[in-house]
């Protein structure tokens, strides 16, 4: 994974609740067995519809979605954040996410940026009145600033490490081969195999 | 010190800590074939193997036909790569059109894989359905998935707990599905993240194991990491004699560690939610999550009602693609499906509430009527018991196990614009294919839904 410390770029706003990953990316296009292309099922459904904002022209080339409270919840399809990654997006900034979706954004290097709500409103508000409005955020100060915003957010340490250091998680882990092999070995026996009875 | 049963089941699973995260080791990892094609890849290109065979188990589900349907080339492709990811790596599969099929959250319990004090994961937001057996299950990403196959483990950080606590008695017409939707609108969509729920109280303890997993499976609707119910007696009388629970002298040493798993008489969770059965009504959810439910009595709510801008606007445009009138009731909507089966109401109880229903019944001429088992072996059962006559003297569709309508990544999909009761667990928008609207209720309404072709309850047949 790229290491990612700072996202710069013009914001996309999306201010509805609740955003699930049926709406980030319907199923049909989850059959490929591919880990990349998925940018233009990225809101496929929403984007039929001409007012949807990913079909202003003005605002072309965001890389940062504003979106409101729990983005992300329902199913844990990385696909999700697959979609947002390749159609472009760094950063996805709400005001509270799903947990396995963030989850997924930081196992990818989308940052997941949770403002708190105030905040959150006074960005909407402002990329939904002046799409050219540049949005900086610093992952390891764990600061968003836009024009008349500046803000902290919430990231917990090992999230905001492994997005700084583009760490290989499996890498880490297996630093830990003896606790792990130590522990299967303390495991009850009766504890059941796939393998084995019917 | 005094601790809660998911705190119980989590310290015994933890290898390391780091950063304020805990590395778990997993005791059972699921798969399935859409979520895992990618982490094999990852597995091939980093030189890496499957570190626990014996404790991973896959099938094919989501993407799978269930009426004989041939699958179109990319799902084939997909199914394909899971049967040779498995060979390669020595996993147990359960191939489509084998007997041992079904939908991954289904089968384990049914196996007697899900033990109580285990963990549980799958590359699915349902693996939650596992808590009901006081295992901590839940769902992971496509990365994670790589990464319990690469090393058995998975760094988490710790979740807070979250008693719910459901007081009284369900009332004898509201079922264990209704329990689910109220919980969820109690909580709200988001209200348990960060959070494993377990649900406690007496309603809890009278729920059978296939009722406990019906409302753990629902935890995710309300955003909880996951959900768990305490082991007991109901649960040791399941899992006695299945293929793979303890047998013997392990069986004892099994029930004693078991009972040592409930949450300690003077233990603290972080937070309290109280949810009263006795007004636990048969519900549908009229919106586009499922918090939004209604009672069937009810009428469908006025936007002007929600005091909040945000869910007044989400309840806008909820009803806007819902095609749904303010003030109608729940009685007056017709629906042109009724779809019964999914990981949250596709086990043998379900089959037969819906059945009982249906009895002697036709459906309605409008309606099409989809049952599909979760499992070919709750399908086999419900043979044994003839329910599978029952359903077709009904004119309702009896079919192979799978995730079928749940999701519309398969051939069972709604038309633009059709009307749906589902017995599944999600009602986005285009959940069961673009444009459809999705309506959840329990087995038995939908099976007298069927009947009327318009929202009813079993009550309204006689």
């Amino acid at each position: 994974m790229r290491p990612v410390s700072h996202v710069v770029g013009r914001g996309l706003p999306l201010p509805r609740a609740d955003v699930d990953t049926d709406q980030i990316i319907p199923s049909s296009y989850l059959k490929r067995v591919d880990s990349s292309g998925y940018g233009e099922a990225l809101f496929a459904a929403w984007r039929r519809d001409p007012g949807f904002v990913m079909n202003d022209p003005r605002y072309r080339g965001a890389t940062i979605l504003v979106a409101g409270a729990n983005f992300g919840c329902g199913s844990s399809r990385e696909h999700a954040v697959w979609a947002l990654r390749d159609a472009g997006f760094k950063a996805v900034v709400s005001s509270r996410f799903a947990d396995i979706f963030r989850q997924n954004c930081v196992r990818n290097g989308v940052v997941p940026v949770a403002l708190q709500t105030r905040d959150l409103e006074r960005l909407l508000r402002a990329v939904a009145e002046e799409p050219r409005v540049s949005i900086s955020i610093d992952v390891a100060a764990r600061t968003l600033l836009a024009p008349g915003l500046e803000a902290t957010f919430e990231l917990e340490d090992h999230a905001r490490r492994q997005l700084v250091e583009g760490l290989d998680e499996i890498g880490l882990t297996l630093a830990h081969a003896a606790a792990i092999e130590g522990h299967e070995r303390s495991r009850a026996a009766w504890l059941p195999r796939v393998s084995g009875a019917a | 010190m005094a601790l809660t049963l998911s705190q119980k089941v989590w310290e015994r699973h933890v290898i390391a800590r780091d950063d304020g995260r805990d590395l778990l080791y997993v005791d059972l990892h699921l798969i399935h074939e859409v979520t895992s094609p990618q982490a094999f890849d990852g597995l091939r290109a980093a030189g890496r193997g499957v570190r626990r065979p014996d404790l991973t188990l896959a099938t094919a589900d989501h993407n799978v036909a269930t009426g004989g349907d041939t699958a179109d080339p990319v799902s084939r492709r997909q199914v394909d790569a899971l049967t040779q990811n498995c060979a390669e790596h020595g996993v147990r599969l359960f191939p489509y059109g084998s007997a041992g099929q079904g939908i991954v959250h289904v089968i384990a319990p049914q196996m007697g894989l899900t033990q109580p004090g285990m963990t549980v994961v799958c590359g699915d937001s349902h693996t939650s359905t596992h808590g009901a057996f006081g295992a901590i299950a839940f769902g992971i990403g496509t990365s994670e998935v790589e990464h319990v196959l690469a090393t058995q483990t998975l760094w988490q950080a710790r979740p807070r707990t979250l008693a719910v606590e459901v007081d009284g008695t369900l009332p004898a017409d509201a079922s264990a599905k209704d329990l689910a939707l109220a919980i969820v609108a109690a909580l709200g969509p988001g209200g348990g993240a960060g959070h494993v729920a377990e649900y406690r109280g007496a309603a809890v303890r009278a729920l059978s194991m296939e009722e406990r997993m019906t409302v753990c499976n629902m935890s995710i609707e309300a955003g909880s990491r996951a959900g768990l119910i305490a082991p007991d007696d109901v649960t040791y009388a399941y899992l006695e004699r299945r293929a793979h629970a303890p047998k013997g002298p392990a069986w004892t040493q099994a029930l004693e560690e078991w009972r040592s798993l409930p949450t300690d008489a003077d233990a603290a969770f972080a937070r309290v939610t109280r949810v009263d059965a006795t007004r636990v009504r048969p519900t549908v959810t009229w919106g586009t999550n499922p918090a939004q439910s209604i009672p069937i009595d009810g009428r469908v709510p006025e936007p002007a009602a929600f005091t909040d801008e945000r869910e007044r606007e989400a309840a806008l445009r909820a009803l806007a693609y819902q095609d749904l009138r303010p003030g109608t009731a729940a009685r007056d909507i017709p629906v042109d499906v009724v779809f019964i089966g999914s990981c949250t109401n596709g086990r043998l109880e379900d089959l037969r509430a819906a059945a009982q229903v249906a009895r002697g019944r036709r459906k309605h001429e409008r309606v099409r009527v989809l049952v599909v088992p979760g499992s070919m072996a709750v399908r086999a059962e419900a043979e044994r018991e003839g329910l599978d006559r029952v359903f077709r003297d009904a004119g309702f569709e009896w079919r192979t196990a799978g995730c079928s309508m749940c999701l519309g990544m398969n051939p069972d999909i709604l038309e633009p614009g059709q009307r749906c009761a589902s017995t599944s667990n999600r009602n986005f928008e285009g959940r069961q294919g673009p444009g459809g609207r999705t309506h959840l209720v329990s087995p038995a309404v939908a099976a007298a839904t069927a009947v009327l072709g318009h929202f009813a309850t079993p009550a309204d047949l006689a």
